[in-house]
């Protein structure tokens, strides 16, 4: 940090040095992240645009996620706000974690990339039982108007939980775009986890403390943090709005 | 933050290091050929790549246009060539030339104007013109170009499948693309197609990523922003406009992709098949349009920014003139860049979109005019007065300025939503795309390939050989595209299989009949650019180390393809790189790495 302050933004972008004085594989994160931000912001807009067109008969959130894991009670989107706690601090564990590979310091740096990966599988798994309660609907099941391919006509008919063609909670188009925009931040999740996993392993085998640094974790750190930001949007959008 | 700078210098040192056992540096085939880490062999790995894919196109669209100008026509050859299933009797089979359009399209899009002009030439230039040992990752970049090779391979395996391929046009709009019992192009054909686009992206990110690092980053000591050739300028923004646009097209794509086989319906609704309602209701099709026109207009640029700016650089070279307005095109690049991300609606002025928002798309898409005008303009003064050498690289940029013109004009009237709606999906829009985009783009890759072929191959092409190219491919480009204005004017539909059924357009079969003649001669003509093109790889002269007397840095490397590409330290830039005909000066060129001397001006003032 200390002679970075001293190089005039002239000299910085006068070539034989980085002008944002950061190594090209912190930078190259940056950008894939930019780029995947706009893959989220495609998919974001796609499903601002359908729940636009069906306002009216958009269902309810905290009519759909009621349930708790192990509690038979009603609590709407506490279990969903448990997961986004967790997949937070599992950020926050990602912050100690780099902050301690700024001190060079193995042991914490173990200890908190374990947390973090901890985090980030429990919010896979709390994921995957949201998608169980909602494919498995309610007990009761809701009277819908569905499309009936035989007759060509729209039939009422009971429908227990969610799928891609019915939704027992209201338009199918809900369950189309919470499937595929929670599914493909699951995944996205999901490669962090993975990925962490690795750098974990590396971290143990002590691959960085022969480098000398740890910029290796900086780097899965950035893209843990964007895969939490991208949630929280995620969230803000399906859930609370 | 200290350590993130000490990465950076290991990383230069690593070079440094490495390149100090230049002449030890054993590498074995396959780390050599093959799995190439070196910027150098990835961009002839590109290069070769698309001269093949795009003579497979370009075959294709041979194919379609003898049925276009004699429908129903006898050939052997497309027998020959088809087979029974595909071309019975020597007559194109209605499918297959819906077929043979869009996987042409895709082709001359994707895989040569992108993959391949960008592939091409953001690797060889990058590093050369910048001053770096290598791209910031090596590694990253060959996998960039396996993936394009994978995905080039899929896109050319589905040609050979029991329903043939993707064939509901290079736009794949829902719900043709998306309902396999739509037609039998909507089957495996576009599953494959879409597999392949997505590994496509890939390719085209990780690329991507590397050549803006490399450009930001390691920069050599006193390469600034404002001494880079226009060349790097244009592949930085191209690459900025990939990384932007191209993860638009991975959500459209995958949203498509549940449609077809997970039963979604995010782009369907009401829709019948035979008589039989299906059950996917409440998604829309205009979104898809939407999602692919945020990529499709920026890949219009995609594909025009690197020829461009392989123009600029051979235009002033051989017109050993400082480029004109140096600044004016930086910029008239980046607002080119910028604006094409707000104009995608002129796409789908017919696809129900309010009027009002029309309106705001024409608007946005006049403006272009204004920078592509800059540009057009600089190139002619630059050329006005110059000592033109009349290269065939030369011959190339000129014939780029002409179709980059040409096109631009008939793109002004496509531009107006109240014109646009009288000629959209007629001969008059694929005039104007093939001109603007296809032939400026084409002319400015073979521009470069006549222009950095010492570079990439150590030796020259042939001139005369060159020349004969160009001016075939030049008289019969027009000669193929201009009379499509009239057909389009005419109100003939692109993308049918015949137009016989229509007796209104009986009189234009003659116009069908010369564009077809022109490309085939147009088609033949680049026998001689592949005939002067592996020739000379192999045969040609050896070339001098600066053959056409330019400032960049590429001319200061030796000529051999060595790991690191300068022996001992970088080079140091202490000026512009269009420091031509200097007054005072003892040569009509100044290379980058002369000192300024005292008193000299640096950027062209003097």
């Amino acid at each position: 940090m200390s002679h970075s302050t001293e190089i005039s933004s002239k000299e910085a972008w006068g070539g034989g040095q980085s002008p944002f004085r950061v190594s090209y594989g912190k930078m190259m994160m940056w950008f894939f992240l930019v780029s995947d931000a706009l893959t989220f912001g495609g998919l974001l807009v796609s499903y601002g645009f359908i729940r636009h067109k069906y306002a009216d008969v958009w269902p309810k959130a905290e009519n759909v996620f009621t349930h708790f894991p192990f509690i038979e009670k009603h609590l709407p989107l506490a279990y969903v706000g448990l997961m986004t706690f967790i997949l937070i601090m599992s950020s926050v564990t990602m912050v100690l974690a780099v902050e301690a590979g700024h001190r060079n310091d193995k042991k914490k740096v173990i200890m908190w990339m374990f947390w973090t990966i901890v985090g980030g599988a429990t919010f896979v798994g709390s994921q995957a039982w949201e998608w169980f309660h909602f494919i498995h609907g309610t007990a009761d099941g809701a009277l819908r108007h569905v499309w009936d391919m035989d007759s060509g006509k729209y039939v009422e008919k009971v429908i227990y939980g969610a799928n891609m063609t019915v939704n027992e909670y209201g338009v199918p188009q809900f369950a189309n775009y919470f499937f595929f925009i929670t599914g493909f931040h699951g995944f996205h999740v999901f490669s962090g986890v993975c990925i962490n996993l690795i750098i974990f392993l590396n971290v143990l085998k002590g691959t960085y403390e022969r480098r000398g640094h740890y910029e290796m974790i900086e780097k899965v750190g950035l893209y843990w943090h964007f895969v939490d930001l991208v949630w929280v949007f995620v969230f803000t959008f399906f859930y609370l709005l | 933050m200290a350590h993130d700078h000490t990465a950076t210098l290991e990383h230069a040192e690593h070079h440094d290091h490495s390149h100090a056992h230049d002449d030890e540096h054993h590498e074995s085939f396959v780390s050599k050929y093959v799995f190439s880490q070196d910027h150098k062999m990835i961009s002839r790995q590109f290069l070769i790549t698309a001269v093949i894919m795009a003579v497979i196109a370009m075959t294709m669209s041979i194919l379609f246009r003898m049925q276009l100008a004699w429908p129903g026509e006898k050939f052997g050859f497309i027998n020959a060539m088809l087979g029974d299933k595909w071309g019975k009797d020597g007559v194109l089979n209605p499918n297959m030339y819906l077929a043979l359009v869009t996987i042409h399209g895709t082709i001359m899009v994707f895989f040569v104007l992108t993959g391949g002009l960008s592939g091409t030439f953001a690797n060889l230039l990058i590093p050369y013109q910048v001053g770096a040992r290598d791209m910031a990752s090596g590694f990253l970049n060959m996998l960039s170009y396996w993936f394009f090779f994978a995905s080039s391979c899929i896109m050319l395996s589905s040609l050979f499948i029991e329903h043939g391929p993707a064939s509901g046009g290079w736009t794949i709009y829902p719900p043709l693309s998306a309902l396999p019992e739509a037609m039998d192009g909507s089957k495996l054909g576009m599953t494959l197609w879409l597999i392949s686009m997505t590994l496509f992206i890939v390719s085209s990110l990780l690329g991507g990523i590397n050549y803006i690092v490399t450009i930001l980053n390691l920069r050599t000591k006193g390469m600034t922003m404002t001494r880079m050739p226009l060349s790097i300028w244009a592949l930085l923004t191209t690459a900025i406009l990939g990384v932007l646009s191209f993860p638009v097209l991975v959500s459209c794509v995958l949203l498509l992709i549940c449609d077809r086989s997970l039963g979604t319906s995010f782009y369907l609704s009401d829709i019948y098949i035979g008589g039989r309602p299906l059950d996917n209701v409440g998604g829309s099709p205009v979104l898809f349009e939407h999602l692919f026109w945020f990529l499709g207009h920026p890949e219009v640029y995609i594909v025009l920014l690197p020829a461009l700016g392989i123009s600029s650089e051979v235009i002033s070279t051989n017109s050993r003139k400082p480029i004109f307005g140096y600044r004016a095109m930086i910029g008239s690049m980046l607002a080119i860049g910028f604006l094409s991300f707000i104009v995608w609606g002129h796409h789908m002025f017919l696809t129900g979109m309010n009027p009002f928002l029309g309106s705001v798309f024409v608007f946005t898409t006049l403006l272009i005019a204004i920078p592509s005008a800059v540009k057009a303009f600089n190139y002619i003064t630059t050329l006005w007065k110059g000592n033109i050498q009349y290269t065939p690289a030369m011959l190339f940029s000129i014939g780029m300025v002409s179709s980059f013109v040409t096109g631009g004009v008939t793109g002004i009237i496509l531009a107006d939503s109240t014109l646009d709606i009288n000629v959209h999906d007629t001969y008059f829009v694929v005039a104007h795309f093939h001109i603007v985009m296809g032939l400026s783009a084409i002319f400015g890759m073979f521009a470069g390939v006549y222009h950095w072929f010492p570079k990439l191959f150590l030796r020259m092409m042939g001139k005369k050989l060159g020349y004969l190219h160009f001016w075939l491919t030049f008289v019969c480009a027009y000669g193929v595209f201009f009379p499509m204005h009239f057909l389009g004017l005419a109100g003939v539909p692109r993308r049918y299989y015949t137009n016989s059924n229509f007796p209104m357009f009986d009189n234009l079969v003659d116009i069908n009949e010369i564009v077809t003649i022109f490309a085939i001669i147009g088609a033949l003509a680049q026998g001689v650019f592949l005939f002067n093109f592996f020739y000379s790889m192999f045969r040609g002269e050896k070339a001098p180390q600066n053959p056409w007397n330019s400032n960049t840095l590429e001319w200061t490397t030796p000529m051999a393809h060595i790991h690191g590409n300068w022996p001992g330290a970088l080079p140091t830039v202490h000026r512009w790189s269009y420091d031509y005909s200097k007054p005072g000066a003892e040569h009509d060129f100044i290379p980058q790495t002369v000192p300024l001397a005292e008193g000299e001006h640096d950027g062209g003032a003097h």
